[in-house]
């Protein structure tokens, strides 16, 4: 009989090592790909996600595991649709997340392309999330993983019906991390020690402030660091160096107070402070709405949200508009709401859907 | 598996496999020792400098062992620059060469050595007129590939030896992808110096040779011993070097009948994709060397269909890797105006001694297998709301 056939995206590191070791145990054929994404200086020292390094690393995997592993060019496609997407982000005021990104336009556009076309029928990963099938409705739904500590299921939120059926978690599965590299070590799998991946894997060790002014130059341009009523506090080197909700690093104090940035003008290139209670966040202003399963959205939505990669749940309704964008008023005001985030809506441990956040509703 | 993939490497020929085998199992000396085991490895490298040589019609001492092309280019490139140093320097070459050379000639060009990189036309030739209007007093040398390694495209090298030489410059081949395929004449050709690899035509990895006319004058770029008449330090691969030698004789004792069989292999291999009707080109010019063939399959992702025919069994390349080994796209496509999508749809298949007819047969129908997989997968492929 002809054997599933399975394309795991490899990374060179444990989680994806482990899934595709798990999914040739399980009896599937497994080809291993590595997308090569990025280049530059890094890379040549062996650091970042797409170095030779991590390439090699992934060949002497599939070697152990006796499955075919190829390299794939998707470099053009990952500057143009990942790292501008980064920078224009920045440039306009908003912190972007492109691990989100990447999974959109790479991973589960690009590569799912290419395992399909190469006659697989699921592309695997090392995420930690789980997909499971509703057996009523036949609907797939994305679930956080067993491990709540790892999971990731809040980059996934933008995954289609058609993109869950053809994707395989594996890592969500396991209880744990440590279960992770337990099973990478009993395998005999030479990463089940390696450290976890760096938070970007294109920016490099000087942080990403360093990465865009390198990238940007000119294209940033200093200004002003105003408070709420308009007054000048202070200056600064470009409005990408901020994030709205930061405190430390603005230079400046408002009566005595630490200060924090409230919003970021980009049209006049300011940085907006304020005390620490206009932070606080009621509600935001969501774009279009993306849902796993549109039958299982009824109004009002009562969800649980988490309005960063693992910020703790605020809870919230939500009310949509006609235009598929949203209104999410949370129960209790929210700290570190930042536009450009994305804000993912969960029922228990299922994922219902979500969006980019556009604008927060301060509380004061 | 069905390996086409000759222009990246040759399987090693029955003959090199023989004399390594026997080689390395004996304890050789070194040819520079005065012992009888010294003298027994310095016997066998001159006898086998003669047969490079007389393979060529040049002079033993007009032979360089060197660890392969790259070397080889490099040595011809830099050797003569540096001999010309003090003066104006300029070399002047084409923008479809081997890395090896465009990657020399960047070295050199960030040391003051000014460069011509010459465009080539649709068939990636070069003519005559456009070198002619290239030259300059002060251009020391001139190198062309004479057969391209990605499309097969073969050079007017005669006629480009000659106008490089009536300007006054040295003319400098690389001849990578053509030693071995036909004979070639150094006592009747206008070229001072030819790199050649020995891999690439049945012999080992990490031996080639540059060929040098006596009357050029180099300076090494490897320094030490007194090896190689003082042009390339470091002590001589023996072994590899008389495989080399086994190889090369065994090549050229049946290159024309090789050309032949391969010629019409290429045709099989043709007429099978036209009689499929799957949509292709084949790129590069009329007098291709047959070896090499390079296919655009439009609408096609060249890095999809060669990960699929390799899990078929069928190994086959396109443009060059980057260091993780991903594809990169093609310069040599790129110098020949290929717009990038088509380059993107661009495989090269190389064919060599151990081809066989029901290999190209089986390989042919799995390409259209495979180009159909792909084309069907597109028309239901995902789509997301980006």
């Amino acid at each position: 009989m002809k054997r599933t056939r399975v394309v795991v995206a490899m990374s060179g590191g444990v989680d994806s090592s482990v899934a595709a070791a798990r999914l040739v145990e399980q009896g599937y054929e497994v080809i291993g790909i590595h997308m090569r994404l990025w280049s530059s200086e890094e890379e040549r020292e062996g650091n970042g996600c797409c170095s030779i390094g991590a390439a090699e690393d992934c060949r002497r995997i599939c070697e152990i595991l006796g499955i075919p592993f190829y390299v794939v060019n998707y470099r053009d496609t990952f500057v143009d649709k990942v790292v501008r997407y980064f920078e224009e982000e920045y440039l306009a005021g908003r912190t972007p997340n492109p691990c989100i990104m990447c999974n959109r336009t790479m991973k589960y556009d690009a590569l799912l392309r290419q395992a399909r076309a190469l006659d697989a029928t699921y592309l695997a990963t090392g995420h930690y999330a789980r997909v499971v099938r509703d057996p009523d409705s036949g609907k797939f739904h994305l679930l956080e993983a067993h491990d709540r500590a790892k999971d990731q299921s809040y980059v996934l939120y933008h995954l289609d019906q058609e993109q869950l059926a053809h994707t395989l978690f594996p890592i969500g599965e396991f209880a744990s991390k440590a279960e992770v590299r337990a099973f990478a070590a009993a395998h005999g799998l030479p990463v089940a020690h390696k450290p976890d991946s760096q938070e970007i894997c294109f920016v490099p060790k000087q942080g990403y402030r360093a990465f865009l002014h390198a990238q940007l130059g000119e294209r940033i341009q200093p200004g002003e660091i105003v408070d709420t009523a308009g007054h000048t506090v202070g200056t600064h080197r470009g409005i990408v160096d901020y994030t709205v909700g930061q405190r430390k690093g603005i230079g400046v104090s408002i009566d005595g107070e630490p200060a924090y940035v409230v919003d970021l003008d980009a049209q006049h290139h300011r940085v907006i402070v304020g005390d620490r209670q206009s932070v606080l966040t009621t509600g935001v202003e969501t774009g279009p709405v993306h849902w796993i399963d549109r039958s299982r959205v009824a109004e009002p939505l009562r969800v649980r949200c988490r309005v960063r990669y693992h910020a703790p749940w605020v809870v919230g309704t939500v009310s949509l508009r006609s235009d598929e964008s949203a209104f999410v008023s949370f129960d209790t005001p929210a700290q570190s709401v930042t536009p450009g985030q994305a804000i993912v809506f969960y029922d228990g441990e299922q994922v219902l859907g979500g969006g980019t956040i556009v604008r927060r509703q301060a509380a004061a | 598996m069905i390996y086409l993939d000759y222009a990246a490497t040759a399987p090693l020929r029955p003959q090199a496999q023989k004399a390594l085998e026997e080689l390395l199992a004996e304890p050789l000396g070194n040819p520079s020792s005065l012992h009888r085991a010294g003298q027994r490895a310095r016997n066998l490298l001159n006898r086998s400098r003669l047969e490079v040589a007389e393979a060529f019609s040049v002079a033993p001492d007009e032979v360089i062992f060197t660890s392969g092309g790259t070397e080889s280019i490099d040595l011809a490139l830099k050797g003569v620059t540096l001999a010309a140093s003090g003066q104006p320097c300029h070399i002047v070459t084409t923008a479809s060469e081997h890395h090896a050379v465009l990657e020399t000639a960047r070295f050199l060009e960030g040391r003051g050595v000014s460069v011509t990189y010459l465009p080539v036309d649709r068939e990636g030739r070069l003519s005559p007129q456009q070198l002619q209007e290239a030259l300059r007093p002060e251009t020391v040398l001139v190198s062309v590939q004479w057969v391209n390694n990605e499309t097969g495209t073969v050079q007017p090298i005669a006629e480009l030896g000659e106008v490089a030489h009536a300007a006054g410059a040295l003319f400098h081949t690389d001849a990578v992808q053509a030693v071995g395929h036909f004979p070639i004449d150094l006592s009747r050709t206008p070229i001072d110096l030819l790199s050649f690899s020995a891999h690439k035509f049945g012999g080992p990895k990490g031996v080639g040779a540059l060929l040098k006319k006596r009357q050029v004058r180099l300076v090494p770029t490897l320094n030490g011993g007194k090896q190689e008449r003082r042009q390339r330090a470091g002590t001589e691969n023996v072994a590899g070097i008389v495989a080399t030698a086994k190889a090369l004789q065994a090549a050229l004792q049946t290159s024309a009948e090789e050309t032949e069989r391969v010629a019409q292999l290429r045709e099989v291999l043709c007429r099978i994709l036209e009689q499929q009707s799957v949509g292709f080109r084949v790129n590069g010019s009329a007098d291709t060397l047959p070896h090499i063939l390079n296919l655009t399959f439009f609408g096609i992702n060249a890095e999809s269909l060669l990960i699929a025919l390799d899990l078929a069994g069928i190994a086959a390349s396109a443009g060059a890797a980057c260091s993780a080994g991903a594809i990169e796209p093609s310069h040599v496509l790129r110098a020949m105006g290929m717009p990038k999508e088509e380059i993107n749809a661009s495989i090269r298949v190389s064919l060599g001694y151990a081809t066989t007819r029901s290999e190209i047969k089986r390989a042919a129908y799995q390409m259209v297998a495979s180009i159909q997989q792909l084309k069907e997968s597109k028309s239901t492929s995902v789509e997301i709301d980006a």
